[in-house]
């Protein structure tokens, strides 16, 4: 079985982004960038089966600029077999970015289609839900554990009111949550390994599907701001402090 | 004029606060009309507490055997077929809703305006991006149905005083088999719902094991609060995953949050940013919680929770 990976770049998540003063977008000249933390999570469990003889391929996808190049041999580093990289030089939402993936997995015809749950920029949580959806196929979302046997999922969901547990027909499309695996470090070595693995480039006009942007953002701001507050000093005047405001 | 369709969320024969939250932000809208839509395999229950929320129009049902369970390729087909003529689709921003709108947009065709924290127009809304860290104002195309998850921490639930008609619809759609719910493990606990509490005591790290927990749920249970964690308390087993607070657990705004050994990490601070007052109880007076705190008390929590949990 093949596994398809969504590895999206993204600011890094120590990054405390900051809005432009125009109001225009967010500064991202000299910011460090790295894989999206959920993506690193879907690729190591990727990985993961393969080493148990789950899967036997593990191919990374990139939707993005020119430039992803050695984002994308982070994750050939960390050991997937090959990658696409879909070059698009705009920033694409989630309903063409999972166009973009649907039709990969139409192509690849792969047995999983592992994701993160969210991309740490856009905070959006759709991808998955929408390439599932599009592929005709189920969706098993903010995954904490995956078992595969016979061509099923079982797979253990994080939700608001606990763990609820899933079984989907193969292929599916499964969504990483947090708490599914730590992922590994990439070595030395590894990164030698990397560059001679295969990335396969396509033009994101080439593949004939609609990624017009549909929404407009007209403007960025920053959040409401909350200031630091008093010191109280005792458990004393915690309490009379609370009871002055009403809360206890 | 806007028409609006909520799903209800439900689970249980209870219908979930978050839909009376979607419901006030339908209402910002200034729609000309708001139906709640059941799903189940037995609505009627969940469908006279959806009657009953404020400016609700009509609840609708679908009743299906398929719909027992909350599957989202299930339940989306249906949603869409039944969205026809509504201006807008909403559903709550928990896990429920995430799950599921972004499939009834795809099957619409549609971008999906994921947590929707403020209204600015029919067409117009607000909603946070980077942890938080950025408000985005985005436009969705006239001409198309909005479909969008509501961030419930954002809108008040409204009060539930009415009495709208309920009516059963059918709808044709092909439902697929490839999905199989096997159950929920659901933390048992007569304590409030942390998403929908007025107080919230929240343990981090700090903490330092489950057996130490003690000390916030006895707290906790001392004030009516419910009880919630850090990521890091959650990895290392001191409590349930449903508990954690933040940017990937769940966003809250209770009017009293407490954390204690919390040192208040970006991801942390998304999910209380809308409480009321913000009360940090951490050893380290340099902790970034106090930049942010309302009231903040420096000291070793082992201490300070027992003689506050006695003072009371
Ligand atoms: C993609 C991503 C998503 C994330 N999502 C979330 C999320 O949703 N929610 C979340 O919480 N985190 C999230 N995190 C993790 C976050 O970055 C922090 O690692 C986490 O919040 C830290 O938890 P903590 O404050 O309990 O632990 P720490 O940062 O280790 O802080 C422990 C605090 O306890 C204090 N302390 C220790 N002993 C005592 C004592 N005896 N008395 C008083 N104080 C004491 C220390 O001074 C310290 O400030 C996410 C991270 C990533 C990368
Ligand atoms: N440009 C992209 N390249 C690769 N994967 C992506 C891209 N955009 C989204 N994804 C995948 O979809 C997931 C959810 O993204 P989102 O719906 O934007 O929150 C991410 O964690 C990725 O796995």
């Amino acid at each position: 079985m093949k596994i398809l990976v969504g590895y999206k770049r993204v600011v890094d998540y120590n990054v405390r982004i900051q809005v432009k003063p125009d109001g225009s977008g967010v500064i991202t000249d000299g910011v460090k960038l790295s894989a999206n933390p959920f993506d690193d999570i879907a690729l190591e469990e990727a990985l993961r089966l393969r080493e148990k003889g789950v899967a036997s391929e593990v191919v990374v996808v990139a939707i993005g600029p020119a430039d992803l190049t050695a984002h994308i041999r982070n994750g050939l580093a960390m050991g997937a077999n090959r990658a696409i990289h879909v070059v698009s030089d705009q920033p694409i939402e989630p309903l063409a970015a999972a166009r973009v993936l649907h039709k990969l997995a139409e192509k690849e015809k792969p047995g999983l289609f592992l994701l993160g749950k969210q991309a740490i920029d856009d905070d959006a949580n759709q991808t998955g839900q929408m390439l599932a959806t599009l592929w005709g196929r189920p969706q098993a979302t903010f995954a904490g554990k995956v078992d595969i046997a016979d061509n099923v999922a079982t797979v253990t969901r994080e939700v608001d009111a606990g763990l609820e547990t899933l079984e989907v027909d193969l292929p599916a499309v499964i969504t990483a949550d947090l708490r599914l695996n730590e992922p590994r470090f990439i070595k030395l070595p590894d990164i030698m390994k990397a560059k001679s693995k295969p990335i396969e480039t396509i033009a994101i006009a080439d593949l004939g599907v609609d990624t017009t942007a549909q929404l407009r953002i007209s403007r960025h701001a920053p959040p409401p701001t909350r200031s630091r507050g008093v010191m109280v000093k005792d458990v004393a005047e915690l309490v009379s402090t609370l009871k002055a405001k009403g809360l206890l | 004029m806007s028409k609006v369709l909520i799903v209800a969320e439900h689970f249980d024969g209870h219908l979930n606060a978050a839909t009376a939250r979607c419901v006030s932000a339908a209402l910002a809208l200034k729609a000309q009309s708001i139906d709640v839509l059941v799903l189940s395999d037995a609505p009627d229950a969940v469908a006279a507490q959806a009657a009953k929320l404020d400016g609700v129009s009509r609840v609708l049902t679908i009743a299906n055997a398929a719909n027992a369970a909350p599957i989202a390729q299930v339940l989306a087909p249906q949603i869409a077929k039944a969205a026809n003529g509504y201006s807008h689709v909403f559903a709550p921003s928990t896990t429920f809703g995430k799950d599921l709108l972004p499939c009834v947009a795809a099957l619409l065709g549609v971008a999906q305006i994921s947590d929707v924290m403020a209204v600015e127009g029919s067409h117009v809304f607000q909603r946070p991006i980077y942890a938080g860290n950025a408000i985005i104002t985005v436009q969705a195309p006239a001409a198309q149905t909005v479909v969008a998850t509501i961030r419930t921490a954002s809108w008040p639930a409204v009060a539930a005083a009415g009495n709208a008609p309920v009516e059963a619809i059918t709808v044709e759609a092909t439902l697929p088999t490839h999905t199989r719910y096997q159950g929920l493990q659901a933390g048992s606990s007569d304590r409030p719902d942390l998403q929908s509490a007025a107080k919230v005591i929240s343990g981090g790290r700090g903490v330092g094991s489950a057996e130490n927990f003690g000390i916030i749920y006895k707290l906790a249970d001392k004030i009516g609060a419910a009880v919630g964690a850090s990521r890091a308390a959650v990895d290392a087993g001191y409590v349930p995953n449903e508990l954690q607070v933040g940017q990937t657990g769940k966003i809250i705004a209770p009017e009293l949050y407490v954390a204690i050994g919390i040192s208040g990490a970006i991801q942390h601070l998304t999910g209380i940013k809308d409480a009321g007052t913000i009360v940090a109880i951490n050893k380290d007076a340099e902790a970034p919680i106090f930049e942010i705190a309302d009231i903040g008390l420096v000291g070793d929590l082992f201490k300070i929770v027992p003689e506050l949990e006695q003072a009371l």
